[in-house]
């Protein structure tokens, strides 16, 4: 493994208050991780964090939400070249220790594209069940029950964004990720693309500070955007095109 | 259909008729978004001048008083338009994204070439060698 190269993408918008313990935390616990600050046009001095305690900080020019932030540290990775990447949240909710259970289960099951650290997956240790509200405590297991469906019985937490991806799956989300709030429906693209993924039990914190991108009053209409996304993925026969045929944005086509 | 309703009718049609035109002249407007309003102008236009038409129009979608399937046709035009407008927002949008995530990256390149260069000591600017392959 140790050719391999590792990246950990912290996406992070105001979070100039918890940036750098989260990436002096990962310099601590993940040495082979190569540490990139995806800052989506913050406010505060999160950049000037990030920079002081030793990431590399790719700046977006204004604010493009969870997804475009996340995207833009797939292309960093497929750009540069890594064969791992996890995305470790810039809030401190995502503990970096965990990512070591992350890595085993990608080595034990090399045929996954994707690991996804999961708050809801009864396992042996005594970690505590992450303390989430009860209103997205429901539309978070809306969201299993449908993708179960689709996908099969293998997802418990599918708006974890604390994941683990490999060079295909880097591939495929660089050229192409949701845009609002990419966690559920990325795993609907996966299963379209054949690729595979699965589920380790993690620990999570509660949010150190910052704004979460799900506010309460927005849960409801996550929840409408989700649900009309997953219909509409599964009305598409291929949600993500194969290279030489149009791109699937918007953007590339002509009215 | 009396001549006042007429009358109204053709005027807003020539007004709006000319407001494109004039707004494409100041190169205000794109031509591809232009076409849709023009469109739209000349069959309003058209309706409103010709009775005949109107009516046909009107006895086929059994509308017993023919001004308002002119109303009915410009409601329908002002649907299309808004939906070409909401496609045209999202192409932007998604543009926007993309151009913002490159730039982000070739920022990040550049500042970090132009670090190591800086440690180097190096004579050359970084932007000429940034292009080169």
């Amino acid at each position: 493994m140790s050719s391999q190269r590792h990246l950990a993408l912290v996406p992070a918008f105001n979070e100039g208050r918890n940036v750098a313990s989260v990436i002096r935390d990962i310099h601590a616990q993940l040495p082979e991780f190569d540490v990139v600050v995806v800052d989506d046009g913050s406010t505060d001095d999160t950049v000037q964090q990030a920079e002081s305690a030793g990431a590399r900080v790719v700046r977006l020019p204004f604010n493009l939400g969870i997804g475009g932030a996340v995207q833009t540290g797939f292309r960093y990775a497929l750009e540069h070249g890594y064969d791992y990447m996890v995305q470790i949240d810039g809030d401190g909710q995502h503990d970096p220790a965990e990512v070591r259970r992350l890595m085993r289960t990608m080595e034990r099951r090399p045929e996954m594209d994707m690991v996804c650290g999961s708050r809801f997956l009864r396992g042996s240790t005594d970690a505590p069940l992450y303390p989430a509200p009860i209103s997205r405590r429901t539309g978070i297991h809306l969201f299993a029950f449908l993708l179960r469906r689709i996908v099969g019985p293998k997802i418990s937490d599918p708006t974890s964004g604390f994941r683990l991806y490999n060079r295909r799956a880097i591939e495929l989300f660089a050229r192409d990720y949701p845009h609002d709030y990419p966690e559920v429906e990325a795993v609907l693209m996966l299963h379209h693309n054949r690729l595979d993924m699965c589920e380790t039990r993690v620990r999570m914190f509660e949010r150190g500070g910052g704004q979460s991108s799900i506010s309460a009053g927005k849960s409801l209409y996550y929840m409408i955007k989700v649900l009309l996304a997953l219909g509409v993925g599964l009305a598409r026969r291929r949600p993500v095109i194969e290279s030489g045929e149009p791109p699937a944005v918007a953007a590339e086509r002509a009215l | 259909m009396t001549d006042r309703i007429q009358l109204l009718a053709i005027v807003g049609a020539l007004a709006l008729l000319l407001i494109v035109l004039e707004l494409v002249r100041r190169r205000r407007f794109l031509e591809r978004y232009a076409l849709v309003w023009l469109a739209c102008g000349v069959v309003l236009l058209a309706l409103a001048v010709w009775r005949g038409a109107l009516g046909f129009v009107a006895d086929l979608l059994g509308i017993a008083y023919a001004p308002n399937a002119l109303f009915f046709i410009a409601v329908g035009f002002v649907l299309v338009l808004l939906l070409h407008f909401s496609l045209a927002v999202s192409r932007l949008t998604d543009q926007s994204k993309l151009l913002a995530q490159r730039l982000a990256l070739l920022e990040e390149r550049v500042r970090r070439q132009e670090r190591t260069s800086s440690d180097d000591d190096a004579e050359q600017p970084v932007f000429e060698r940034a292009g080169s392959p």
